[in-house]
């Protein structure tokens, strides 16, 4: 069923899929305003609060199925620029609203630590508008805007990463790099956007779907497709086109890196899946050739390349980047096989992923506040001065690998069926492969963190404070409870999925 | 592939030429500078192809007359795509500028903006980083 | 600079005027060419033009870095607040309309123009901003390399 929000007389629940994003919109330039580095946090957290509330209570609105529409400035689509929630975007919205309301208290602390006090309150300016970029890109049903709120998230995200550039230098070149590819890939989507209007006369995503049901021979449409996929693969960092990832999430503060690992990629996908399912007619001939001969041997090849240089890193942010690389790879395959199931494996990875990897990528930043450096070497020993905090990365690394029980090991095993399903059992068993390279990095992290005896240095360390130690065991737990409890995550993958393959409820 | 064809596709013609230039002057340039030169040229190409497929043949200026008295006659160009650019200018030249200030930075920590200059003593640091840090999970990388 | 008396003349009298433009190009955005960005550009140069000829510590005297960083988010928050003022008036987000009920026109004129001028705030507060970043970062130039 189809919400659409009057013109006039709208209450707050109307208003709802603006709000998730004009709320930190609108803190972004207060913190400027008001210019001290304690009411920009208080802001951004009240800010990402709400957020979250509102995507929540969207998402139990929408649970069913419903699809809710908002209309810009009261403009009627496909004239004007609709906001359109449907289940998948409602998962993502709650997914990115909750990570960053989860990782700000603990960013409270590291940010202190890494960053020196002047910057901060740019930095969480910067991190407002990264965060309602990626908002905006999830909730837009305008092929334009989602560009538009791209590039707010990405210029942003350039500028949280050479914050970085007080611990290392190499912050610098890294978000200079990601600066080019991130606007050639941005630019290739505009390209790609501009072919689809030449063709349609339309920007509205399911306007767009419906012009475009009967087009497949047309070329126009093809070179589209090319576009889009290439321009957001690089956003999303699919195998050969995740060259600036590493580096990026490396030297950009832990804050920063917590918060795109478990978001920035996954809204790229997200972009990635409405313009492949619903704009784009899955049965279309060209897309499933895509699919099959190009998005599927990419994707084994990325969980493999990827799993295989993680294991030789000796810096545990770098290992960890490189393992997001290889799990972009497993939400690929998903995308590859384009099913149902596969697809809602793919969003339950999507979020099982988030979680896990802000879990993981949040006690690095715990180590790099007490120990100073994500090196191994440094961390010797460290599971007995830290041990909440190493119990927690356990946890994460359990369901990085796939340990039943854990959150991962749910979205492999949908994957894995699904790839039953389409008679692949080949590709099961490489799977299954796979998550062993996973068992090797992270046992050989657990190794130096438990079986090393620690340095003189590390027996001075205590434990970090509660206000990073709290919201990295709520996302620990919560990994665990995905793990038990699927009901919630299947149904609503499941949901997500329909409305993708229908079009987002035409 | 008549001369028709060619000549009636020119403003695709001039995108692809000016794309490619831009996407080559990015990928195959050493200084920094110039890569944002070149992305700049490739972002332009862009803007020039929506102005472009914006334009309807013998359409004037989409401004209505002051006094709301629109002629039907009268046909106007697509003011849609002249709209969408002027955003993604905005955008190029936040990039733009964002991109120089990175430069300047890079230029006051490494001393030079050349890539490869760059890249050896960035992977010079990442060896040596392995060699002293990375002990304990085999030393390479 | 301070030798070169024609520039410094010149100067003096072409930044009022500049600023003036600036604001006829931003006041008649609605129904002639022109409008925020534009507008915030044009009224950037005057500062930087200001800037070149009297020194950036001069032009930092008259519209301090802290001020300008207030400006530009001064500016987003009038774009924004343009917004929920309509969502306030119970309509959606940004639909002019609302402003005035009775005259929907007049509605849509008040509101662009409230929305132009949070855009020219914004893009002229962000033009001299990139300005003093760049120009605080390079020695300026002796008097005799001129």
């Amino acid at each position: 069923m189809l919400h659409v929000a009057g013109v006039s007389g709208l209450t707050i629940i109307d208003q709802l899929p603006m709000l998730t994003i004009v709320v930190p919109m609108l803190a972004a330039p207060l913190c400027v305003l008001f210019g001290n580095r304690h009411i920009a946090w208080l802001l951004a957290f009240l800010a990402s609060v709400f957020s979250f509330l509102f995507a929540t209570h969207m998402l139990l609105q929408v649970m069913d199925g419903d699809v809710l529409s908002y209309h810009m400035g009261g403009w009627e689509p496909p004239l004007g620029i609709e906001y359109r929630i449907d289940a998948a975007n409602a998962f993502m919205l709650f997914l990115i609203s909750g990570i960053s309301t989860i990782v700000l208290p603990y960013a409270r602390r590291s940010v202190a630590h890494e960053i020196k006090k002047v910057s901060h309150t740019l930095f969480y300016c910067c991190y407002l508008l990264c965060f309602t970029g990626l908002l905006g890109v999830v909730a837009t049903g305008d092929a334009f805007n989602i560009f538009v709120f791209l590039e707010i998230s990405s210029l942003s995200t350039y500028v949280l990463i050479a914050m970085g550039a007080e611990r290392d230098r190499r912050a610098l070149t890294s978000a200079y790099d990601y600066l080019i590819l991130g606007t050639i890939g941005a630019t290739f989507f505009v390209i790609g956007i501009g072919f689809l209007y030449m063709a349609t006369g339309t920007l509205n995503l399911a306007d767009l779907s419906v012009r475009m049901a009967n087009m497949e021979g047309n070329r126009t449409i093809q070179a589209a497709f090319a576009f889009i996929i290439v321009g957001m693969g690089l956003k999303a960092a699919i195998y050969p086109l995740h060259l600036w990832l590493p580096g990026a999430y490396t030297y950009a503060p832990s804050v920063v890196t917590t918060f795109l690992a478990a978001t920035a990629t996954k809204a790229a996908i997200y972009v990635l899946m409405r313009f492949m399912f619903s704009v784009y007619q899955p049965d279309f001939v060209f897309e499933l050739h895509t699919l099959t001969w190009i998005i599927m041997p990419l994707a084994i090849l990325a969980i493999f390349a990827a799993s295989l240089i993680a294991i030789f890193q000796t810096d545990l942010k770098r290992l960890l980047a490189y393992s997001s690389v290889a799990q972009i790879g497993y939400m690929m395959l998903g995308i590859g096989l384009a099913s149902k199931s596969s697809l809602s494996a793919t969003i339950v990875h999507l979020f099982n992923h988030g979680i896990t990897k802000a879990v993981l990528f949040m006690v690095v930043g715990a180590y790099v506040m007490r120990a100073g450096s994500s090196f191994a070497n440094n961390l010797n020993g460290l599971g007995k001065q830290l041990p909440w905090t190493s119990a927690a990365f356990v946890i994460g690394g359990l369901s990085l690998i796939g340990v039943p029980g854990t959150a991962g090991f749910i979205s492999k095993w949908m994957l894995i069926q699904s790839v039953l399903e389409a008679d692949l059992w080949w590709l099961a068993i490489m799977l299954v492969i796979s998550s062993l390279l996973a068992v090797i990095y992270i046992w050989k992290t657990v190794e130096v963190l438990y079986l090393k005896e620690p340095d003189v240095s590390t027996l001075a360390m205590k434990e970090v404070p509660l206000s990073m130690l709290l919201p990295i065991w709520i996302l620990a737990i919560a990994c665990i409870y995905f793990g038990l409890n699927t009901e919630w995550t299947l149904s609503m993958a499941d949901v997500a999925a329909e409305g993708l393959l229908n079009g987002g409820g035409k | 592939m008549n001369m028709e064809f060619i000549l009636g596709h020119m403003n695709y013609w001039l995108f692809i030429i000016l794309m490619m230039i831009g996407f080559y002057i990015v990928v195959a340039r050493g200084n920094y500078i110039k890569k944002i030169v070149g992305l700049n040229v490739f972002q332009a190409s862009v803007f020039m192809f929506y102005i472009s497929i914006g334009k309807v043949e013998g359409g004037t200026a989409p401004i209505f007359p002051i006094d709301m008295n629109i002629d039907p006659q009268v046909i106007y160009s697509n003011p849609l795509p002249h709209v969408l650019i002027l955003t993604a200018i905005v955008v190029g030249v936040a990039t733009t500028s964002l991109g120089l200030a990175l430069i300047v930075r890079i230029r006051e920590e490494y001393g030079t903006i050349e890539e490869d200059d760059i890249l050896e003593i960035d992977s010079a640091a990442q060896v040596s980083e392995n060699r002293k840090e990375g002990a304990s999970m085999g030393g390479r990388a | 600079m301070r030798h070169h008396l024609i520039l410094r003349v010149i100067t003096k009298l072409l930044v009022g005027p500049i600023l003036l433009f600036a604001l006829y190009v931003q006041f008649h955005g609605e129904y002639s060419p022109g409008g925020g960005f534009q507008a915030g550009v044009i009224f950037a140069v005057a500062f930087i033009l200001f800037g070149i000829v009297f020194g950036l510590e001069t032009v930092k005297k008259v519209f301090p870095p802290w001020l300008v960083h207030k400006f530009a988010a001064l500016g987003v928050l009038i774009f924004a607040g343009t917004g929920v003022v309509s969502v306030m008036l119970g309509s959606n987000y940004l639909n002019y309309n609302a402003l005035n009920p009775d005259n929907p026109q007049l509605g849509q004129v008040g509101g662009i123009i409230a929305i132009e001028l949070g855009v020219g705030i914004t893009v002229a507060a962000v033009m001299v901003a990139i300005y003093y970043a760049f120009a605080s970062r390079t020695p300026m130039i002796n008097d005799e390399d001129w």
